[in-house]
């Protein structure tokens, strides 16, 4: 019973990293470029919330109702301000640019709120968990983040292919050129792939400061998960990347139950064995 | 006014970086009319029509649409004024299906006779293959697909660009046919081709371009053999 | 008709008069012991450090496209080889940092077989990934103090030499003969046919591999020859520090993110670059030396601002103007036709 919680317990955060991976994919499916500074502002938005809750003293899935569309303006302005100008054929620029925007985001936090570390208290849900079976518990906080998950995930991808919305961005994502020729403005286009996927970021952010302690340095890390999640999945499929996730989350588990030390390990060796055996990825996306 | 033309390009110039495509090249294009840009590789025939479309910057008044100078237009604003270019070689969109292709075209919902029904009208061939993906669809029909997507934007003047380039006679044939529906719902037309004889037919003016310049415009039926062949070739 | 002879020169006079004042700057470095305080000495064999990184990091992506975040990778692996070869194997420093650059370079091996498989960001954050697992592995490592590290053994540093200050005098000029090798080692790639091969793929790397150009191989190359010089200034850095930690070894921000900042403000893909970024560097950290995260936070936005209204970079502003090379890298073709010369480049 003992490995079926681990690998229970595994798959729930799978949910969380494919939340990571989610906002990032969306992002390079659409424009091609890749955010290095996405981890940070998982960790920008847990700070957001942070200050939204101790000041207006909302719970803190509440608060997503302000960070988000918060967060969501921020990515718009930034795309159409900053790194609009980045893309192109060349990929130093988008990716220098973003690394500073890491390095800025990490030590202006750091400014701001100490190194110390912070945790959103959500109240009773937090330690609340059901007794499936004697020695398997779910915790329903867990459990809640990873409906979450499917949920927006599964939001995306009826966005991507069933709404206009989407048809914009996939349309841009082929020939930016022709789509203007249809009458998109391929810089909005741009901030508004920008803004849903820091929207995703804020959700995923929220998500996290009430799971784990947070600190300005955690960004990368998440970053990293985001990305492995992304890779083992397969790059193009958005349920590949929930796929991808588990796989991430599982094997940290099965890592963390063999040695505490082991966790971070495990999980950069299954990313690391896809790589090698199926550098596609588990579930890719044959583009048509 | 009513005879006021529905296009004036006057002396538009046109660079790739430093090399010059354009040398003051001046268009009409009368409401309701049919004109064809004939012309050798390289004359400049897309670089014309792109500029029109938006996708080249132009000086302000040198392209006059409507009585309205549009150059300088970014293209997605150039289609909400009723310009739609169907680009040299089709470029449908590869992610899209059929019908989400014609979909997109339509994005502006600008009003007009054009729906998705009457474009699937014109063409029943796509609306047997609706839903599938575009890149599945042969060349005489993507060819068909990208006028479809144009036309769904209801423009008042539609471009297209070589819509003849890697396609059986017969086929060619068949979508010249159908340009007449189009013109009957009052859209004026340009067409550049490498086909003359199909462009004159079509059309009601001609102008042929070599080297970047207009070497002869008039009337199709003053169209000559010697004279296009003098202005084609630049002899 | 007349006969044209084509040749191909590297150098021409001010390339020529800019080398001889390099050189005169490297024997005035080589004589610093003499005229140097202690603490100037550091500051200069942290200078060459970062001299020296910047300069493979520089190679591998300015020159080769290959933008890697993980090269801290190969740093803390130099560094952990000189402990584990010095403290284990009871090596002698001096020998473990060449030793540890050809580890570094028979472990980029693996490295790229499975980052190659990654392109552009994906790569990017690929190599960081492998950092990382070093990183994780070094902290198991318990021999070697694993989470907390380790110090250098008494016995070690003694063995380098008998007294402190001459001690800190070999491992300066190590640090400065090293600098200079791997820069000279560079510039020496950088004119051969790899060079060559190299500009071809930065430019187009379609044409070039059609064209005949090998580029897994050439990148192959130049990702082994970077993690080997790589490697060797870890070793170097550590055996300064005396003292290495998971942490120290594999930092992004020390050994990645400085040598990124460094590059682009001094200039991608130019020789001069790297040593321009480098200056610029500790002249702004002597300038806001307590500032913390402030510093950091700065560093970032010059970055940024350089790579979107300068993104040759001070150096290219620099060559922009003045069309300088220090050190004679491009191919300039003289056309000698009978009695009269004509130069094109």
């Amino acid at each position: 019973m003992e490995w079926t919680n681990t690998i229970v317990q595994g798959i729930l955060t799978g949910g969380l990293y494919a939340m990571f991976a989610a906002g990032l994919s969306l992002i390079f499916g659409v424009m091609r470029l890749v955010n290095i500074a996405h981890g940070d502002f998982i960790v920008l938005a847990a700070y957001l919330a942070l200050v939204v809750t101790e000041t207006l003293g909302l719970d803190p899935l509440l608060s997503l109702i302000i960070v988000v569309p918060l967060m969501a303006a921020i990515g718009y302005a930034l795309q159409r301000g900053l790194l609009n100008r980045t893309l192109g054929d060349d990929l130093l620029p988008p990716l220098l640019v973003t690394f500073g925007l890491s390095v800025i985001i990490q030590n202006g936090l750091l400014e701001i709120f100490t190194a110390d570390s912070r945790r959103l208290q959500a109240g009773a849900i937090e330690v609340a968990s059901w007794q499936l079976a004697p020695g398997l518990a779910i915790g329903v906080l867990p459990l809640l983040q990873f409906v979450i998950a499917v949920v927006v995930i599964g939001a995306l991808q009826a966005l991507f292919y069933r709404t206009a919305f989407g048809r914009a961005f996939r349309a841009t994502s082929d020939d930016p050129s022709v789509a203007r020729l249809m009458g998109l403005d391929n810089a909005h286009v741009f901030g508004l792939a920008m803004a849903l996927s820091l929207a995703v970021v804020a959700i995923a952010g929220v998500l996290l400061a009430v799971r784990t302690n947070f600190d300005p340095a955690i960004g990368p890390a998440r970053l990293i998960f985001g990305f492995e999640a992304v890779i083992i999945g397969g790059l193009g499929s958005l349920w590949g990347t929930l796929a991808g996730g588990v796989v991430l989350g599982v094997a940290q588990a099965i890592g963390a139950k063999l040695d505490p030390g082991w966790q971070l390990l495990a999980g950069h060796l299954a990313f690391l064995a896809v790589l090698a055996i199926k550098p596609e990825g588990l579930f890719p996306r044959i583009r048509g | 006014m009513p005879d006021a033309p529905l296009l004036d390009v006057r002396a538009l110039t046109a660079f790739y970086g430093d090399f010059q495509a354009l040398f003051g090249v001046s268009v009409t294009v009368a409401r309701g009319a049919v004109v064809a840009v004939i012309g050798a590789n390289g004359a400049g025939k897309s670089t014309l029509l792109k500029s029109i479309a938006g996708l080249m910057p132009a000086r302000r008044d040198a392209i006059v649409f409507d009585g309205e100078p549009i150059g300088d237009l970014p293209a997605h604003r150039v289609v909400a004024r009723g310009i739609a270019l169907v680009p040299e070689g089709r470029r449908l969109f590869p992610s899209l299906s059929v019908e989400e292709n014609l979909l997109i075209g339509g994005q502006l919902r600008r009003p007009g006779p054009w729906t998705l029904a009457r474009v699937y009208q014109l063409f029943p061939a796509l609306a047997e293959r609706r839903h599938l993906a575009s890149t599945a669809l042969s060349g005489g029909q993507q060819q068909m697909a990208a006028i479809g997507r144009a036309l769904m934007s209801n423009p008042r003047l539609l471009l297209c660009d070589e819509i003849s380039l890697g396609l059986a006679p017969i086929v060619i044939r068949d979508i010249y046919g159908r340009l007449p529906s189009i013109t009957a719902e009052g859209t004026s037309l340009i067409v550049v081709e490498q086909d003359i004889a199909q462009a004159l037919a079509a059309a009601s003016h001609v102008y042929c371009l070599q080297e970047g310049r207009v070497a002869f415009a008039g009337a199709a039926r003053e169209a000559t053999r010697e004279a296009v062949a003098a202005a084609y070739f630049g002899t | 008709m007349s006969a044209n002879t084509v040749q191909v020169r590297f150098a021409d006079r001010r390339s020529a008069i800019s080398l001889a004042v390099f050189a005169a700057l490297v024997v005035a470095l080589a004589a610093a012991p003499a005229w140097a305080g202690r603490d100037d000495l550091h500051l200069l064999g942290e200078i060459f450090a970062y001299v020296a990184l910047a300069s493979l990091w520089n190679l591998l992506a300015g020159y080769a496209g290959l933008v890697s975040v993980g090269q801290q990778a190969f740093v803390g692996l130099g560094g952990y080889m000189l402990f584990a070869l010095a403290i284990l194997a009871g090596l002698s420093p001096l020998l473990a940092i060449p030793a540890a650059g050809l580890i570094g370079a028979v472990a980029a091996v693996p490295v790229a077989a499975l980052v190659f498989r990654l392109r552009g960001h994906y790569f990017a954050i690929g190599t960081w990934v492998v950092a990382e697992v070093f990183r994780l592995l070094a902290s198991q490592a318990s021999a070697l103090g694993g989470g907390s590290g380790t110090s250098l053994p008494a016995a070690t540093v003694i063995a380098i030499a008998e007294t402190r200050a001459m001690r800190e005098f070999v491992i300066y000029w190590i640090a400065l003969a090293l600098a200079v090798a791997i820069f000279a080692l560079i510039l020496w790639l950088l004119r051969s046919r790899y060079g060559l091969a190299l500009t071809a793929i930065r430019d187009n790397e379609l044409a070039a591999a059609s064209n005949g150009v090998d580029v897994a191989r050439v990148k192959l190359v130049v990702y082994v020859f970077t993690a080997c010089g790589t490697a060797m200034v870890g070793a170097l850095v550590f055996l300064q520090k005396l003292r290495i930690s998971p942490d120290a070894a594999f930092s992004v921000n020390d050994w990645t993110a400085f040598v990124i900042f460094i590059t682009v403000i001094g200039g991608i893909g130019r020789l001069e670059g790297p040593i321009v970024g480098t200056i610029v560097f500790f002249a702004l950290r002597q300038a806001l030396a307590d500032r913390g995260a402030l510093y950091l936070l700065m560093l970032g936005a010059v970055a940024i601002a350089v790579m979107l209204y300068a993104p040759k970079g001070i150096w290219g502003l620099i060559v922009a103007r003045l069309d300088w090379q220090i050190f004679p890298l491009q191919r300039r073709v003289t056309l000698t036709r009978d009695k009269s010369e004509g130069e094109a480049t």
